[in-house]
């Protein structure tokens, strides 16, 4: 299985090649925020930039960003979040957001033990 | 959810109801929507015989659809009414320190006067020589409400707060729009802000710059300097700020937005605090909403109505929303809408009678009178965050203005019990809960604002309630989850009413 990495603001990046990977957010981050309501993704074919917001999550409590690990562009989303966010709180590592590819610049990434200590 | 299945929340059809069905007989007491309740050819009116002849009405005039409205007779429509109050929890229940909400007691003469026949029974088509008194009422309003926030004119039209910060940026949008300052598209927003001020830029066609506040919970210039530029339209702040302290830096950092050529805009959601003591437009604020139905006493939450008037400096004024009032040869008129005006923002004046609740209560305090109530409100904060103090973790200590911010951070890591499983128990004591959740910058906040209109014994009687709760909290976490026990209405399944709205009744 393919190493999970993680920011500082609670995303996951899981990378599949070294120019695609899958950005979720992490099972602590879904426990701070709570059941969620509503997730707002980004479309096939967006740029995003690594340290940038690129999708909100809504739970009872607020509505917060999600920032990505990574510069690349939009490959996949994960629609069935769309109709079921509540697959997020069930298993996070496994409820990815979107697929990257071609992939060109990440923020500064922690591995699991790291980020564990962080918290 | 949590906590389990609630005993008073059930599901029938698609409809959600309210109340528990007692075991014994298998009938179903939940309330009943007016909808259900409805039995066709039931009414209140009693009308005489039609004594002038029929007129036709055209065609395109006639509703094609049913109307659907509830028929129901008078007692069953004040016994409905009767039974809603009974769920709900206001001012006159009790204690409600909803934090940023200012749920201060509201003057039994504002209702009074804002009844009075020339105020209540008059239509916003009629001439305006025959509502001259409704005219100067808002004038005056006008005068009054400048005076306190160092503003040169305010506009009545917004119904809310939000619906002031929307015309507030329009007004900001418009003046550099202008100033053909195309480049300006950007709103500087702190990370403790009412979340409705980033999504107003966002509704008036700004993006966002987020600031991050000191740990102290203040703007710090330097990380302000550093995001301002070319591209800077405004800088929106409530102070005192979300944590109830006052930016003692505020005009530096308004300075700040100035010399980069930007507006600056005053939230007033916290105008509680500092009402008679320092104004805004001294601070250095180019525009400000006030919330009338929070600082100026009118009955709200639940929806409504509100006002929200807007504020601004001299540069601004043409910008305003239209008709403007004016005083022309003795008498008042709507004046002719100024080319640069951003029109209409709302139908006819804004809520007129909010206003006049406002100019009541105004008049009833006096200038003295606003500055104790102020005072009075940081007073009873203080007092209530210092009996507090050592017991519950406040994240930003010192003295606070009118409303303070409470951690339960420790509490939910120790024993599992949320802000929302505090909040939820004190109901069981007959208070409102804090605002929870707010600012978004603390883990497990409470925010209490206990306003100026509580007695010393409230405060103490509260005091001693939070103390008990974090008490049981610590020897029985469990019984917190479940709580509260002795309402109405238990613990609503928010998730599912978020996930799967039902917000019409088909029939």
């Amino acid at each position: 299985m393919k190493e999970y990495l993680y920011t500082k603001s609670h995303e996951w990046v899981q990378f599949l090649d070294e120019k695609t990977a899958r950005i979720g957010i992490s099972d602590y981050a879904q426990g701070e925020l709570g059941d969620l309501v509503f997730i707002n993704l980004p479309e096939v074919g967006d740029e995003l930039v690594a340290g940038e917001e690129f999708a909100d999550v809504e739970s009872v409590k607020a509505v917060s960003n999600i920032y990505s690990p990574v510069t690349g562009t939009v490959r996949a989303i994960n629609e069935e979040l769309l109709d079921h966010p509540e697959l997020v709180n069930a298993d996070a590592a496994e409820a990815w957001f979107v697929e990257v590819g071609d992939i060109v610049g990440q923020v500064d990434l922690l591995t699991e033990d790291q980020y564990k200590a962080e918290l | 959810m949590r906590g389990g299945p609630d005993p008073c929340w059930h599901f029938h059809g698609d409809l959600c109801r309210i109340g528990a069905i007692p075991e014994v007989t298998g009938m179903d007491m939940s309330m009943k929507l007016i909808f259900e309740k409805s039995i066709a050819g039931r009414g209140c009116d009693l009308l005489p015989e039609c004594d002038v002849p029929v007129a036709a009405v055209g065609n395109k005039f006639i509703r094609n659809s049913e109307i659907h409205l509830p028929e129901v007779s008078e007692t069953e429509l004040s016994r409905h009414y009767t039974e809603l109050m009974k769920r709900t929890f206001g001012v006159n229940d009790g204690f409600y320190p909803l934090g940023s909400c200012t749920m201060k007691y509201n003057p039994k003469v504002n209702d009074e006067v804002a009844g009075l026949p020339g105020f209540a029974e008059i239509h916003p088509l009629q001439p305006v020589g025959t509502v001259q008194g409704c005219l100067e009422v808002m004038k005056l309003a006008e005068e009054y409400l400048c005076e306190i926030t160092g503003m040169e004119a305010m506009d009545f039209q917004p119904a809310a707060g939000a619906h002031g910060e929307f015309t507030g940026l329009k007004l900001i949008a418009a003046y550099h729009k202008e100033r053909k300052d195309t480049k300006r598209t950007k709103i500087i927003v702190p990370d403790s802000a009412h979340g409705t001020n980033p999504a107003s830029a966002a509704m008036s066609g700004f993006s966002v710059v987020n600031v991050a506040s000191t740990k102290e919970g203040y703007v710090d210039p330097e990380e302000l300097r550093k995001v301002v530029g070319e591209d800077t339209a405004g800088f929106m702040l409530t102070n005192p700020n979300t944590v109830g302290m006052f930016d003692e830096n505020i005009l530096e950092l308004t300075k700040i937005i100035h010399d980069a050529g930007g507006l600056n805009y005053y939230d007033g959601a916290n105008l509680n605090a500092i009402m008679g003591l320092v104004r805004p437009g001294d601070m250095g604020f180019d525009v400000v909403h006030l919330n009338l139905h929070k600082t100026f006493s009118t009955p709200h939450g639940g929806g409504g109505p509100g006002s929200g008037p807007v504020g601004c400096k001299e540069r601004l004024v043409r910008y305003l929303p239209t008709p403007r009032i004016i005083l022309k040869d003795g008498r008042y008129e709507f004046a002719e809408k100024p080319l640069e005006s951003i029109g209409r923002v709302k139908a006819f004046y804004g809520n007129f009678r909010v206003v006049v609740r406002a100019l009541a209560y105004i008049l009833t305090l006096g200038g003295e009178g606003l500055r104790n109530a102020s005072e009075n409100a940081v007073l009873n904060a203080n007092y209530m965050m210092q009996k507090l103090q050592g017991i519950f973790d406040m994240p930003f200590s010192g003295h606070c203005m009118h409303e303070f911010v409470i951690s339960l951070e420790q509490l939910k890591q120790e024993k599992g019990v949320s802000a929302l499983d505090f909040a939820k128990t004190l109901l069981d004591y007959g208070m409102h809960p804090p605002t929870m959740y707010f600012p978004l910058i603390v883990h497990e906040a409470l925010m209490v604002e206990p306003t100026e209109t509580e007695t010393k014994e409230n405060l103490e009687l509260a005091v001693e309630v939070y103390k008990a709760v974090l008490e049981q909290a610590r020897k029985e976490p469990e019984m917190l989850h479940q709580s509260p026990a002795k309402t109405v209405i238990g613990r609503p399944d928010e998730v599912m009413a978020a996930r799967n709205p039902v917000l019409r009744y088909q029939f």
